[in-house]
């Protein structure tokens, strides 16, 4: 008996026989996740169509899972067109996994919907597919043209990389968190530090994290070129040998770890918050599939309960989706937020990749949640993009330019 | 001579430079491909030409619109020192020669012709020639086929 990493007994699993690093592998998914791309991908079913004179049933309709929620409610003529043409296909191909607009992002979405399961092989056709590593699933993303071939042939590709372990250790500081540890992580290793590697995060404060954190660190190894993020099993799932080989290990204290903002125009240009106190934001957003959960939303309240947002500072909020919209609500979390002068926007991926709202003129700084800062991205090149948690997000809105949050909060 | 078109200097370019995220729920047209990265290039681009990259390239979202685009402007092949994951599946999948080879892109200096004989697995750099692996077997059908829908059809006919 060799002792293996996640992803070879997770491939062994799947194929039924021992699977070596370097090796290819075709799997059937258990999942296939799209969003608004589905309508491109359906298109690419049809040229298949007129090329084989034939409809094409989808191979296994209840494995996939369509949420809308890039643009959302649809902006142009064109995206309702794009919204209505992945309506007819869910009805004509009985899809019955489908969330229409205003259930939420898609990696919230899917794994409240209960679709991520330990020991499962999800892809997705969004880069941030990996974000379901934190409930033990092999996820990852691929391109609109694969999402095609999976919903025809039920099958793909899989090249069964090398891995890296991450260990945790300790507990974080008040007013820090998952984002700040997954800028640094970032920060050491690179934005191509672990290119096509399987990262797993191990160690005593991995399992202790709650799913929110966890969520956060899986969805952003894709920012270091990872092919999956993922951690270990709760009950059942598929696990690591404590004596399997990796091609790195790295151990982090999530004590040591201070608030880390990532700079333009690369998530690894990544510097401690207080370097950054001259910097003043126009924009600033708490949301998106990195951090528009529950938490993420509360740990912005408690810094903005009573303060208002700096005169000239716009203050978004995206809630990742209904259900913590909803629990937000109940909780005052939102009234809180709505007080401070924060604009509430529909649960999806709104602004992030600069697609509709909260574009950004030349000039302007934009501080955010997200897990991009990439030139453009917010729909304007001559922008800048900041990255930061939701905790120094809030607590810049209050100042007006770049701040820590232990300090708003001393 | 083909051109080359060297962004070997600049690590980790992505996707949203190659393919604003703005335009990806738009029709797909060619004008906006290397928008953010290289204006020019689109205006330059001729069938046979070859782009030499950094690490990482194609580094971020999954939009598969650069990999089409590269393809339907008749690049020959990209050489980098490494590649993004999902970008290098959609290579495969759009049946555009991509090709792992840093000890190619650190050769080639200004001036230098840039020559690529896939099935020889070799580059040629001014007078320097490299070796490259080929394609695992399983993909390099996808490949031969133009890509995988077309891959697909074959089977599905």
């Amino acid at each position: 008996m060799k002792a293996k990493t996640f992803i070879r007994k997770l491939l062994e699993r799947k194929v039924g026989r021992e699977v070596q690093e370097g090796e290819i592998v075709f799997v059937e998914p258990d999942i296939l996740m799209m969003h608004d791309n589905a309508g491109p991908i359906v298109k690419k079913l049809e040229v298949m169509e007129s090329e084989i004179g034939r409809k094409i049933k989808v191979k296994y309709p209840k494995r996939v899972v369509i949420i809308l929620d890039h643009v959302i409610p649809a902006d142009k003529q064109e995206d309702a067109l794009n919204h209505q043409k992945i309506r007819e296909f869910v009805k004509a191909q009985r899809i019955k996994n489908f969330y229409d607009i205003g259930r939420g992002i898609c990696h919230q979405v899917l794994p409240e919907e209960g679709f991520a399961v330990p020991g499962g092989l999800i892809v997705g056709s969004d880069s941030h597919t990996c974000t379901y590593g934190a409930f033990n699933s092999f996820a990852c993303g691929i391109d609109r043209t694969e999402a095609a071939g999976v919903l025809a042939t039920g099958k793909m590709w899989l090249k069964c990389p090398r891995s890296y372990k991450i260990e945790l250790y300790g507990k974080f500081r008040k007013w820090t968190g998952a984002k700040d540890l997954i800028l640094n992580i970032i920060g050491i290793l690179g934005a191509d530090g672990a290119t096509y590697k399987a990262v797993e995060f191990h160690g005593p404060a991995a399992s202790g994290l709650p799913i929110s954190d966890k969520m956060t660190l899986a969805n952003m190894s894709v920012e270091m070129g990872a092919k999956i993020g993922v951690f270990p099993p709760k009950n059942s799932g598929i696990w690591a040998s404590a004596m399997a080989c990796y091609e790195k290990n790295f151990a982090f204290d999530l004590d040591a770890i201070s608030p880390q903002v990532a700079c333009p125009h690369r998530v690894d240009n990544v510097k401690n918050v207080e370097e950054l106190w001259k910097v003043k934001v126009d924009q600033c957003l708490i949301g998106t599939c990195t951090n528009g959960r529950y938490e993420d939303l509360e740990i912005a309240a408690k810094i903005l309960f009573g303060k208002k947002v700096a005169s000239g500072v716009r203050l978004l909020i995206l809630p990742a989706s209904r259900k913590v919209y909803q629990k937000a609500a109940s909780t005052r979390v939102i009234s809180t937020l709505l007080t401070s002068g924060a604009v509430i926007l529909p649960p999806g991926c709104g602004p992030c990749l600069g697609a509709h709202q909260g574009a950004l003129a030349p000039g302007e700084v934009c501080l955010s949640t997200a897990n991009r800062n990439f030139k453009g991205r917010m729909g304007c090149k001559k922008a800048e993009i900041y990255l930061a948690s939701p905790a120094t997000v809030a607590a810049s809105a209050l100042t007006g330019r770049i701040t820590d949050p232990r300090e708003v909060m001393r | 001579m083909r051109r080359v078109f060297n962004y070997s200097s600049i690590d980790s370019i992505n996707t949203d430079q190659m393919y604003p995220g703005k335009y990806v729920y738009q029709d797909f047209d060619i004008n906006h491909l290397f928008e953010d990265l290289d204006p020019e290039f689109i205006k330059k681009v001729k069938p046979g030409d070859i782009i030499l990259a950094g690490k990482n390239f194609g580094y971020g979202s999954s939009r598969e619109q650069p990999v089409v685009g590269l393809k339907k402007v008749g690049i020959k092949a990209v050489i980098a020192k490494s590649f993004a994951r999902i970008f290098y599946r959609s290579g495969i999948n759009q049946g555009l020669l991509l090709i792992e080879s840093p000890e190619a892109v650190e050769a080639y200096k200004e001036g230098d012709g840039v020559e690529v004989d896939s099935k020889e697995g070799k580059i040629r750099v001014g007078k320097n020639t490299f070796q490259f692996p080929p394609l695992p077997v399983e993909l390099q059908e996808i490949l031969k086929d133009g890509g995988l829908l077309a891959h697909i059809v074959k089977e599905l006919k």
